[in-house]
């Protein structure tokens, strides 16, 4: 597992270039353009399971939600952020990309730290250190568990 | 109990007595905006709309404004998606290429209105708060789900109180202002949040208004408002819509903020975003001198008439520098006519400046006016984020139309008030 370490305020358009929004839709065909301009390294080395780090504001601007979709799709385990901007929340909770928002955490980590996650129980533990992240809304949880924001509508249609 | 507006207006979607900030409620939206994105957004449920249909044909606005004309086989291809799927299901509100951004066009056909709750897939629906409606951001799958649903979850923020004090000065505009806020209390400021905002507003219109809600996501706010008053009366009624049809929500007096913050107009001087946050943000004046190659006058943010009107002041009977490519988007077909008829465009064209059809343009860099390498922008826009304009390797400031136009004219940065003292 890798852990990337980002700063602040990493916007919609370090996460995914806006000239791409009305042409690239598919998980295949955003997966080479994530964090393009931010870190060209990171298409080529993510893998399955890898967490992200960063600071404040993570994945403000544009309400594009090819970002979520692209971190959910190369196998994003985890961000780990400061603070989250609301319409990514929102989009990573509809596909399902699991959101920790723990400043402590964060400042703990340096480089080479081991990480462990145990989200049932809203755990991290940063190079040994335990931190905990409050858990999610009953309501929210209904639509993880559902396996997203769409099944979950799916479901709810069925049963009218 | 005393409620902000956030409360008091989520409290009535919701069907409660009141609800307080944190609380998740269940709501139905008046309206649901999207864009071109609107053939992603249905190609997620295309069996889903066989099935059922739309929730409602007058649920859905949809604006194509992004990349209009079609730049490519594939946008052509997504607009004649779009225009199949609003035959089909004879949705009502449609306003193909070339009406106008999407945010402006819904103001100006009043489906923002007060005391409307508007959802929309994309950050800057928070614009609607400009006439007293609740409107936020939401992405492409929660539209989706919409579409079939008509509803959805949100959660009761807490909210931020602004008041706007004293009266701003000769060439210091809205956009100043917005700026001056953002700079302030950062990109992430007022994250979560609905701000309000307070004061002695009866001196910024709607088009002032639109301006500051229209930067809300820019601090990080899920909604931001101004509340309604003989300005938004006399606008609402100007384009046909009676006070009959609208309920304001107020907030209480005593209703509880998570901050208060309190600025004094008469001290805000013109103000510019450096790249590549919207947060950086200093006086003009600071940076003046800087050469910039490509200016930019429109998108949602400023691409109203009154904006229009304030660059052919300054470049009537001027000429823009030859180093720099002034282009010039209204922001709708309606503002465009207007112009032509008072006479600006001509101006604009004259001094010249290049028009371009009336939608999303280079704002978010997807064609027209693409930035080359080492090259430096004046926008009028609301994000400098890096690549933003299609190039990570140029530079985007944001401004005051007064200031792009003053400084057009210079082929560097300057503070407007140096131009038209
Ligand atoms: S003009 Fe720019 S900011 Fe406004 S809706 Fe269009 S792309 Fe978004």
């Amino acid at each position: 597992m890798n852990v990337w370490r980002y700063g602040d305020n990493i916007n919609t358009d370090m996460l995914f270039p806006g000239k791409y929004t009305y042409t690239c839709s598919t998980r295949e065909e955003i997966k080479p353009h994530l964090l393009e301009d931010l870190d060209s390294t990171f298409s080529k080395n993510v893998k399955e399971g890898d967490i992200i780090f960063a600071g404040k504001n993570f994945g403000c601007g544009s309400s594009r939600e090819q970002p979520v979709v692209g971190l959910k799709a190369v196998g994003i385990r985890a961000v780990v952020a400061e603070s989250f901007a609301r319409i990514f929340y929102r989009a990573a909770i509809n596909q399902g990309l699991l959101l920790i928002e723990c400043p402590q955490a964060v400042e703990a980590y340096s480089k080479g730290d081991d990480i462990e996650l145990i989200a049932d129980t809203g755990k991290i533990i940063v190079g040994g250190k335990p931190f905990s992240f409050p858990k999610l809304p009953k309501e929210i949880i209904a639509i993880r568990d559902a396996g997203g924001l769409l099944a979950y509508t799916r479901s709810k249609l069925k049963k009218r | 109990m005393s409620m902000t507006f956030v409360e008091k207006l989520l409290s009535n979607y919701a069907g409660e007595k009141n609800v307080v900030p944190g609380q998740i409620v269940t709501v139905h939206p008046d309206h649901l905006l999207t864009h071109d994105n609107t053939a992603a957004i249905i190609k997620k449920i295309e069996p889903e709309l066989k099935k059922y249909g739309v929730f409602s044909k007058s649920l859905p606005i949809i604006v194509l404004d992004h990349v209009i004309p079609a730049a490519s086989e594939k946008t052509s291809t997504n607009h004649k998606v779009i225009r199949e799927f609003v035959k089909t299901h004879n949705i009502e509100n449609f306003f193909d290429v070339g009406i106008g951004v999407c945010h402006q066009v819904v103001i100006e056909k009043g489906l923002g209105l007060p005391g409307k709750l508007l959802l929309g897939s994309d950050s800057h629906t928070c614009s609607y708060g400009a006439v007293g409606a609740f409107s936020s951001g939401i992405d492409r799958t929660e539209a989706a789900s919409l579409m079939l649903t008509g509803e959805t979850w949100l959660k009761v923020p807490d909210s931020i109180k602004i008041m706007l004090n004293g009266i701003l000065k000769f060439g210091v505009y809205a956009k100043d202002v917005v700026l001056h806020i953002v700079g302030d209390i950062s990109a992430s400021g007022a994250n979560y949040c609905s701000v309000e905002y307070h004061g002695d507003i009866d001196q910024f219109s709607i088009a002032d208004r639109f301006t500051i809600a229209n930067m809300g996501i820019e601090m990080g706010a899920k909604n931001s408002v101004f509340f309604v008053d003989a300005v938004t009366e006399i606008f609402l009624d100007s384009i046909g819509v009676s006070s009959s049809s609208y309920n304001p929500i107020f907030p209480d007096r005593d209703a509880s903020y998570l901050q208060e913050l309190e600025y004094d107009l008469s001290e805000i001087v013109p103000m510019i975003a450096c790249p590549h946050t919207v947060d950086n943000v200093k006086p003009v004046a600071e940076i003046s001198g800087l050469e910039i190659q490509q200016c930019l006058i429109g998108t949602c943010t400023n691409g109203r008439l009154s904006d229009l009107k304030v660059v052919a002041d300054i470049l009537k009977g001027k000429q823009v520098n030859s180093n720099v490519r002034l282009l010039i988007l209204p922001a709708s077909k309606d503002i465009l006519e207007k112009a032509l008829k008072a006479g600006i465009i001509e101006t604009l064209i004259k001094s010249g400046g290049v028009l371009l059809p009336p939608g999303c343009g280079p704002c978010l860099g997807a064609h027209q006016g693409i930035l080359a390498p080492g090259e430096r922008c004046l926008s009028t826009a609301n994000r400098n984020f890096k690549g933003r304009m299609g190039c990570k390797d140029a530079e985007i400031y944001l401004a005051s139309p007064a200031t792009v136009a003053a400084s057009a004219i210079y082929g560097k940065i300057i503070d407007p008030r140096e131009v038209m003292k």
